[in-house]
């Protein structure tokens, strides 16, 4: 079992804590004078996505979680899980739903995308930052209207909606910010 | 050998290396108008602070092994300051290097510049003007707030710390909503001191010196250091703390001149940190006897440099006050 001491926890250190596997957003060392030092730790647990706080003695020692990111490519999804491939190895892995949370509905198929691994288990999968999806249903907007801020839904592909321009039409590509699922520009052809 | 290199570059840019040798410059013209005397002190001692709260770097060698270490680097030049005090150098002060291990944070470098000084014929008011005055001399508001260590709980946290137990205070703790930290021990949990450090750094100093520095004077008995204590009830340790937006800046006591009291101090620690399976140093004997041979009454402080520049400046972290942090030395 590997610890770690609160010196040396970072932004980024993985902790297993009451059997759930956390990453170190920031740790405050606080000492008064001659006195008792303690760390303040705020950690994400990285199943639920929850962020907290917890506060230890200086010295105090937690158990790291074995946790692993690697990049890996889209290959398919039946409905239930999607299948991945690591490129070096070519060796296959299943995500299920709660892993794919906010991704699935940006994916299409050969994507590159970073996967949490816990326990040698897909724990969380990020899809690329930026992607770049077809329109495959939107309201005719007001054809030369490029400089007013207005915006409608537009559905892309992989099922996702996203607000666009009212200049933007049917079956163009656009480029979309999947953090924050914000329209980003027209994609080129 | 080459390894995945961490940033060779300064973690301080330059014109912040520029502002702390103008504050170099300041404290040097300041205590050279005032008489006072600059001294150098070893950096590696045979002795070690004993401290609870403050841990040495041990030294090893070649000729010695990790078990019977060489020497510990200084945490303050404190003991071989009062020994020249002792000696009769009249008013001596110094910027030294100093080390504590495992202090690292946001105000914490494990190496980072304490300037002390000790003025024979202070006590700690007499002190805590010239404090004032250095701020002053160095660019920082010279007036100076000064309340005690009870009036400062007592605005800040709403009760009074000397009269309360462990169990109470840690149940005046848990109603201010401050968390507790984790696996405590029996030990902990029974200590009262053990609450109010807990209250200091979550509660009470992260509200001091919000305007202007603040100063905290008379420390329970308990936290007396290296201060006398003056009888009274409760009798009082004739320590302060400086503090500035939220950060202690300076520890300064009228100093224990009493070699018996010293070393009974010294032998309560060890056993306090030999009770906690913490590393036991030998503490100072060239301290006690220079006490023994007679230390003319004084006050002393110490003071942060580089958090008194981070704040100085504005900055996020003492850092970005060093020319090389300890993620690049």
């Amino acid at each position: 079992m590997a610890t770690v001491s609160t010196n040396e926890m970072k932004a980024g250190t993985k902790l297993l804590i009451d059997g759930d596997p956390y990453s170190v957003i920031d740790n405050e060392y606080r000492k008064p004078g001659k006195g008792q030092a303690t760390n303040t730790l705020k950690i994400r647990n990285l199943k639920t996505g929850r962020v907290l706080e917890r506060t230890l003695k200086s010295g105090d020692t937690l158990e790291v979680a074995d946790v692993e990111d690697k990049d890996m490519q889209y290959l398919y999804s039946d409905g239930e899980f999607w299948t991945f491939m690591d490129p070096k190895t070519y060796e296959q892995v299943q995500a299920g739903k709660e892993a794919m949370a906010e991704a699935a509905q940006w994916l299409k198929g050969e994507e590159t995308v970073r996967i949490t691994f816990w326990n040698e288990v897909p724990l969380v999968v990020y899809a690329p930052n930026t992607v770049e999806l077809t329109i495959v249903e939107t309201d005719p907007g007001v054809k030369g209207d490029t400089a007013t801020g207005g915006a409608k839904p537009a559905k892309l592909e992989t099922g996702a909606v996203v607000r666009v321009p009212l200049f933007i039409q049917q079956g163009e590509r656009i480029k979309v910010d999947t953090r924050t699922g914000e329209y980003l520009a027209r994609a080129g052809k | 050998m080459r390894r995945e290199a961490p940033d060779w570059r300064p973690s301080a840019p330059l014109d912040v290396l520029k502002a702390r040798a103008e504050l170099y410059g300041s404290v040097r013209s300041f205590f050279a108008a005032r008489g006072v005397l600059e001294v150098e002190t070893p950096i590696l001692s045979q002795y070690a602070t004993v401290d609870r709260h403050i841990d040495s770097f041990a030294v090893s060698t070649p000729h010695t092994s990790h078990l019977t270490p060489h020497g510990f680097l200084h945490t303050s030049p404190e003991f071989a300051m009062k020994r020249l005090l002792a000696a009769g150098s009249g008013p001596i002060w110094q910027i030294a290097r100093v080390f504590r291990a495992g202090e690292q944070g946001r105000y914490h470098n494990p190496e980072f510049s304490l300037l002390e000084w000790y003025r024979p014929g202070f006590d700690h008011h007499a002190l805590m003007d010239e404090v004032a005055a250095l701020l002053a001399a160095c660019g920082i508001a010279g007036r100076c707030v000064r309340l005690s260590y009870r009036e400062a709980f007592v605005l800040h946290a709403g009760f009074d710390p000397l009269a309360l137990d462990a169990a109470d205070l840690r149940e005046r703790l848990r109603a201010l909503g401050v968390a507790e930290p984790q696996g405590l021990t029996a030990q902990e949990i029974g200590d009262a001191d053990f609450w109010l450090d807990l209250c200091m750094s979550m509660v009470v100093g992260p509200r001091l010196g919000v305007e202007a520095p603040e100063f905290v004077y008379d420390f329970p008995a308990s936290q007396a250091a290296l201060a006398r204590v003056r009888p009274g009830d409760p009798p009082l340790a004739e320590r302060f703390e400086l503090f500035w937006q939220g950060a202690e800046l300076a520890n300064g006591f009228h100093e224990l001149t009493d070699a018996d009291e010293q070393e009974r101090r010294f032998q309560a620690d060890q056993t306090w940190r030999a009770a906690r399976g913490r590393a036991v140093p030998p503490y100072d004997c060239h301290l006690l006897d220079a006490l023994q041979a007679g230390m003319p009454a004084c006050a002393g402080v110490a003071v942060g440099l580089d958090r008194l520049l981070m704040l100085k400046l504005g900055l996020a972290s003492v850092a970005e006050t060093l020319a090389f942090a300890a993620d690049r030395a």
